[in-house]
């Protein structure tokens, strides 16, 4: 089958569906690539380094289209403004698409699709889960808008953002509230962090808490139980009380901090506002202000979607396409993420794509099949664990440690009663012994228990990693055994010496062997 | 030589062992202790011959030296690697001397007891016996199993709890009649009896016991191979014999229950055998979606570690199969010399003996400085930036710690996966030695690295 490429014609977009790199692997999984003349231009690929990965290109969009079994764009298709005719008129009949397509907004287009019998994957419809993370381009996009947003900042900012002391005197490391530590909000958080700031961050979903502090920033808290994990590993609206007190938490960062970014999105709803203007006003001058969830209206209420505003002294950036702005990295992230997906779809690396309804990932990224309208897709079955990744090591964590915390009282008690009982057990067989015994076996057991202390004392201080000599060196005195047969060696009877001769013979390969091997281990332990 | 000179001579040589043993608390004490250990053998035979043999003198030395040189060379020539086949099969020499000096001191007609201590006696040439068979055909079976010889999984005979109660019951029955019996020949039966019922015991005990409950298994039978040794010391009155038959008892009933700890599992039902009985059923379970592993390639792997700081190297019984220590050595050495910070996490049960992991990492030359415990890095695990895996499997499953139905639920596992990146090297998917699937190798942050570990090893080392 053929992959065609298009440009992407939306305004001020860069980013591009494929790279050369992708291109040469997406031929060995049997494809054939035609590209858009030009598509890769904003973003920095060449025709030329396509044309040496393998691909084909074509001159215009419309020969593109005509070529190509399976479209694979960055965003959904839409009208040229220059040229005033749609991308939908361009595409065949029965044509594959791949791209970001957000069915939920776009129901439209979604019939549009339908009646030109096409089958579409929405690269943002792939479902949440482990199995699904490689072809994820969301979390891709999101962690590139993450770092973008320091860059941008940093751009807006006049100062550094590590603390210095400098010949010309001492300044301040710069401070940063990072809201909403999703994927962007924890790349935003590594990059500020990276630069030398001091970052915090709030998140509604306690078990991010763990992944702010690995990222070695502080984690801003409430007062407040109230667990904001939503379906997906997203975050959903909370209540009016604990909006209220995380509120009071951000007015009162909003006066410290110089650099605030916001990240806060619920799925299909408008983003929450989260900075008030009074807070905007509260901050110092020269403070900026990112706003990741611009395109959704925005967290900052003074947010301006794609354009970069300064009120009361504060830079508010509102751009809606940071990983745009860093296309030559989108564009290899998304084509690797495209390429994972059409490896999933072509399992015997034939060039052959096959729409899989019975898989999940696939069932999830197919909004339309064959012109039938298949989304939104059945809620996928997702075992007991939360389906978010972050909160999988916290349980994993906390789970084991309150068992073991309920079981140890009982387990203590359980032991301090059986304790007593060997210990009975053993004084009984020591007075029926003593009553029994000759004086000669007493005598040999005194020596075999106090030895057996010995052996419990000394062996306790063994280094494990000595572990593996230790065995071969009781291996060798325990061949002391040969002391019995040398006893008996010389004996009348032939066959008592006969065996006496076996054993000394099977047990000086013992001594000699387990010393030696033992020798030539702690020779090695030198270091 | 007399009584008195030869008690003093035992207790020198029993204290030189104490002292051989408690000299392995540190790597340069050790080898000092090693040679009291010899010291002390050499006074003990040496005294022992000048005391008890009269004649066959020239059979006795060509049989030592013979038996001497055929050790020398097996120790010499023994690979590494191979440790745990070694230390099985002497244990299994232990045992049949016992065997042999049991049968040779019952069959002795000049020794003559009367009344309890002849009962005594009887009771332990009788138990002498049985431990040294049961050490021996244990043995036998372990070195088959941790050779290859013998399959590594368990052999699970249907009721093999009673068969082993019936087993246990026939001794101790024949034992009545052992003591009991009014002649010699009839006692003879009951002890050849014996023999074959404790040989079998041995075979069955060790082949019903799975292969990664290994360690346990070999600190078992070092643990036998002491008591059989002390059996015989009651026998033969030498208390030398008790001594150290108690310190090699202990030592290993000691090192038993470091491995057992170290998995989670009761003495009790490591011994019973069984690992893996609920495999199938859990891996069932556990199964349908388990996700795809992300591979990763050499160069990727090279680029990853050159830009670490902190590197954890995890080691498995898969690296001493791929005989990669020495790779991996001279990669840690690199790694180390360009600044980066590495270090080895060490389970307690890497590998088929206790310890084996550190004397294949000392063979490299792996400073033993770099060389760490479980316990003392599990806790480091969040700040490493790179974790190798290196045939490890079952000691590094975070099933242990998350899924209660697991059969390896409960186990102490390096955390490897809190780490920035984990690769785990790695011949194909197949589960560990416990048979159990092994969530980490789809976790996100694991890299699978797939091929024989030396290989890749030496072109990491290349690409470094």
């Amino acid at each position: 089958m053929k992959i065609g490429v298009l440009k992407e014609i939306h305004a001020g977009e860069k980013r591009v569906a494929t790279t050369p790199d992708v291109t040469e692997k997406l031929i060995k999984l049997g494809f054939d690539v035609v590209i858009q003349a030009g598509a890769g231009e904003a973003a920095n690929f060449s025709d030329k380094s396509y044309l040496e990965a393998g691909a084909n290109i074509c001159k215009d969009a419309k020969t593109t289209c005509d070529a190509a079994d399976v479209l694979i764009k960055v965003r959904a298709p839409q009208k040229n403004l220059n040229t005033a005719t749609h991308e939908m008129e361009l595409i065949r009949r029965g044509c594959n698409i791949i791209s970001f397509i957000w069915p939920a907004q776009n129901e439209g287009l979604l019939r549009q699709l339908a009646e030109h019998n096409i089958t579409a994957l929405a690269m943002d419809s792939i479902p949440r889960i482990s199995r699904a993370q490689k072809l994820d381009a969301l979390s891709s996009m999101a962690n590139i808008a993450g770092y973008r947003s320091v860059v941008e900042a940093s751009n807006q900012f006049g100062r550094f953002f590590s603390g210095q002391i400098t010949a010309a005197g001492k300044v301040a490391p710069a401070k940063v509230m990072v809201i909403g530590a999703g994927v962007a909000g924890l790349a935003a958080i590594g990059t500020a962090k990276s630069l030398g700031a001091i970052v915090r961050a709030f998140d509604t979903r306690p078990e991010v808490k763990d992944q702010i502090l690995s990222m070695d920033a502080e984690f801003l808290e409430l007062e407040f139980e109230e667990d904001g994990s939503g379906e997906g590993g997203y975050a959903k609206v909370m209540s009016k009380e604990f909006i209220e007190a995380e509120m009071a938490l951000f007015a009162e960062q909003a006066k410290e901090v110089d650099i605030i970014i916001t990240t806060a999105l619920i799925p299909g709803k408008p983003a929450p506002e989260l900075v008030t203007e009074a807070m905007v006003k509260s901050m110092r001058d020269g403070g900026v202000i990112v706003d990741l969830a611009a395109e959704q209206g925005g967290n900052c209420a003074l947010t301006v979607p794609g354009k970069v505003v300064k009120k009361y002294g504060i830079t508010i950036v509102g751009y809606a396409d940071l990983p745009s702005r860093m296309a030559a990295q989108s564009s290899q992230l998304y084509a690797t993420n495209i390429y994972n997906l059409l490896e999933e779809m072509c399992p015997e690396k034939n060039g052959e794509l096959e729409v899989d309804m019975e898989n999940v990932v696939v069932r999830g990224a197919t909004v339309v099949n064959s012109g039938k309208i298949t989304w939104p897709p059945p809620p996928i079955e997702v075992s007991t664990r939360k389906p978010s990744y972050s909160g999988q090591t916290m349980e994993v964590e906390s789970k084991p440690a309150t068992k073991a915390e309920q079981k140890e009282p009982s387990r203590v008690a359980l032991a301090a009663k059986s304790a007593w009982l060997p210990v009975f057990i053993a004084g009984l067989v020591l007075f029926g012994l003593g009553q029994v015994a000759p004086a000669s076996f007493m005598s040999h057991f005194t020596v075999f228990v106090l030895s057996c202390f010995i052996g419990y004392m000394v062996i306790w201080n063994v280094s494990p990693s000595l572990h593996t000599p230790l065995m071969s060196v009781t291996n060798a005195i325990s061949s002391i055994i040969v002391l019995g047969a040398l006893t008996q060696l010389s004996s009348d009877s032939s066959i008592i010496m006969i065996l006496s001769i076996i054993a000394v013979f099977i047990t000086s390969v013992n001594i000699i062997g387990g010393f030696s091997v033992t020798q030539r281990m702690l020779q090695m332990f030198k270091g | 030589m007399t009584e008195n000179l030869i008690s003093v001579s035992y207790l020198g040589a029993a204290a030189l062992f104490i002292l051989a043993l408690g000299g392995l608390k540190n790597n340069e004490s050790a080898r000092r202790g090693n040679l009291y250990g010899m010291i002390g053998m050499t006074i003990a035979v040496l005294v022992t011959v000048m005391a008890f043999v009269t004649k066959n003198y020239s059979t006795l030395i060509i049989v030592m030296v013979g038996g001497g040189a055929l050790g020398f060379v097996l120790s010499r020539r023994v690979q590494m690697t191979q440790m745990p086949e070694l230390v099985a099969i002497l244990h299994s020499l232990v045992g049949l001397a016992a065997v042999l000096i049991g049968y040779a001191n019952f069959l002795d007609t000049s020794i003559h007891y009367n009344g309890v201590e002849r009962t005594i006696h009887d009771i332990e040439v009788f138990i002498s016996i049985g431990i040294g068979a049961m050490t021996f055909s244990g043995s036998i079976v372990a070195y088959g199993k941790l050779g290859g010889m013998i399959g590594g999984q368990p052999m699970l005979l249907p009721a093999r709890h009673w068969l082993n109660l019936a087993m246990l019951v026939a001794v101790v029955i024949v034992g009545i009649q052992f003591v009991s019996a009014v002649n010699h020949a009839e006692a003879q039966t009951m002890l050849l009896i014996m023999t074959v019922i404790t040989l079998v015991f041995g075979i069955h005990m060790v082949a019903a016991i799975g292969g990664a409950d290994m360690p346990v298994v070999i600190s078992m039978l070092n643990s036998y191979s002491g008591w059989a040794a002390a059996a015989t010391g009651f026998m033969l009155s030498n208390d030398l014999l008790i001594v150290t038959g108690a310190l090699v008892g202990s030592s290993g009933a000691i090192l038993s229950y470091i491995m057992c700890r170290a998995m989670n599992r009761n003495f009790i039902s490591v011994i019973a055998g069984g690992f893996g009985t609920a495999t199938s059923s859990s891996s069932a379970a556990a199964g349908g979606d388990q996700g795809d592993v992300t591979t990763i390639d050499i160069a990727e792997t090279a680029q990853l570690l050159k830009s670490a700081k902190q590197v954890m190297v995890v080691p498995g019984y898969g690296m001493a199969m791929a005989q990669a220590q020495h790779a991996i050595s001279d990669i840690a050495k690199s790694l180390i010399e360009k600044g980066v910070n590495v270090r080895f996490g060490i389970h307690p049960v890497a590998g088929r003996m206790p310890g084996h992991m550190n004397v294949l990492l000392a063979e490299a030359k792996v400073p033993y400085d770099i060389v760490f415990e479980m316990d003392e890095v599990n806790d480091d695990f969040p700040n490493i930036d790179v974790s190798i895996i290196i045939g490890a499997n079952d000691t590094v499953n975070p099933s242990a710690l998350d899924d209660e139905s697991s059969p390896i639920a409960g186990m102490p596992v390096l955390e490897v996966w809190k780490g920035e990146i984990t690769i785990v090297l790695k011949r194909g998917m197949a589960a560990g030695y416990a048979g159990v699937d092994n969530p980490l190798f789809v976790k996100e942050n694991t890299r699978m690295l797939f091929g024989d570990a030396k290989e890749s090893l030496d072109q990491l080392y290349k690409g470094l």
